[in-house]
């Protein structure tokens, strides 16, 4: 039994090897990326709108909405990232609905390239919203000792992610396959339902612990005395107006 | 037992120790997580999105200790590298 569509492989040229899952990967990239250029080709601002625009509008709100629940002040400037990230998770598990696909997630090496984005784009984001001494300064909060833990807990949750998105899609792979061993007709159909729930719900989660992991790197801190008290909700605004 | 038969029985009886023992705690975990959500949500109504939204990242949270099980019996299963060591081994004698 393959365990990750690695193992697929369509062509090979000496150590060049095209599988299933950079194949799968260029094929949800194209869709996407046409899927969205046709769309917005004809994009109408008046009442008379095509219903392709009005899903992508319902979709790029919701995501910005999402975003700025979360805690991150301008979601418009995250939405390109994040947005993406969704979209092509959740595109990937979408996927599994044409027969012969295989979802790029399910190999480790699409989520661990997906969580070093992540990795990568905190400090980016971090720097660029505070500084880099700002940046570095939350390592060493709330005291010196906890340095080394603060970059092991960076490492992990980098981990944690790949790991989690990887395991999540290969286990649903996994079980239908098996399952089409034992009970071949009804039972896999409703795993493959239960898969597209799944799917989505991890779509949801990676791209929601990416935007919580920036906020926490984003955020302006503020005095300790005031934190203490005031939850972080209420004192955004004075929070704000004394840092500048 | 020669060394393939030891290196075997050890995967496959760890492997599903590995998910059995390693699924309850976060089955624990979730139900109790699952039961606050659904008892504050009773509570307030109003909250239901900052509710449902926390609650899914935390079970997803929980859930990932399930899944690293799940992955590290997995391969014991499909690509343990002591079986392939051995394999290698017998193949090139």
């Amino acid at each position: 039994m393959r365990l990750s569509p690695d193992q697929m492989i369509f062509w090979q040229y000496g150590f060049i090897k095209l599988n299933a899952t950079i194949v799968f990967t260029w094929g949800i990239m194209f869709v996407l990326t046409v899927g969205a250029k046709l769309i917005t080709r004809r994009l109408a601002t008046g009442l008379k709108r095509s219903r392709w625009q009005n899903l992508l509008e319902i979709i790029v709100t919701t995501i910005a909405t999402q975003i700025g629940e979360v805690g991150l002040r301008r979601p418009e400037k995250y939405l390109g990232f994040l947005g993406t990230l969704f979209l092509f998770i959740a595109a990937s598990a979408l996927g599994t609905v044409m027969p012969g696909y295989e979802p790029p997630t399910g190999s480790l090496s699409t989520t661990a390239a997906l969580a070093l984005c992540v990795f990568v784009a905190v400090p980016i984001f971090g720097i660029e919203e505070q500084g880099v001494g700002g940046y570095l300064k939350d390592y060493v909060e709330p005291t010196f000792i906890m340095l080394p833990f603060n970059i092991i807990s960076e490492l992990s949750r980098t981990l944690a992610l790949a790991v989690r998105l990887f395991g999540n899609m290969m286990s649903g792979a996994m079980i239908i396959g098996i399952l089409l061993s034992i009970t071949p007709f009804l039972f896999p159909i409703v795993m493959t339902a239960l898969g597209l729930l799944t799917g989505m719900v991890q779509a949801y989660i990676f791209s929601i612990l990416a935007a919580v992991y920036i906020a926490a790197a984003t955020r302006v801190r503020e005095p300790a005395a005031q934190a203490a008290t005031d939850s972080s909700n209420m004192n955004h605004g004075t929070q704000r107006s004394s840092h500048g | 037992m020669d060394n393939m038969t030891i290196i075997a029985v050890a995967s496959i009886v760890t492997a599903g120790i590995t998910t059995g023992f390693g699924t309850m705690a976060p089955a624990l975990g979730e139900g109790r997580a699952v039961a606050t959500a659904l008892s504050s949500l009773a509570q307030q109504p109003d909250a239901s999105a900052t509710i449902t939204r926390t609650l899914f990242v935390g079970l997803a949270m929980i859930e990932s200790t399930a899944i690293y099980c799940f992955v590290v019996s997995m391969i014991l299963i499909f690509a343990n590298p002591f079986w392939n060591h051995v394999i290698a081994q017998t193949a090139g004698k």
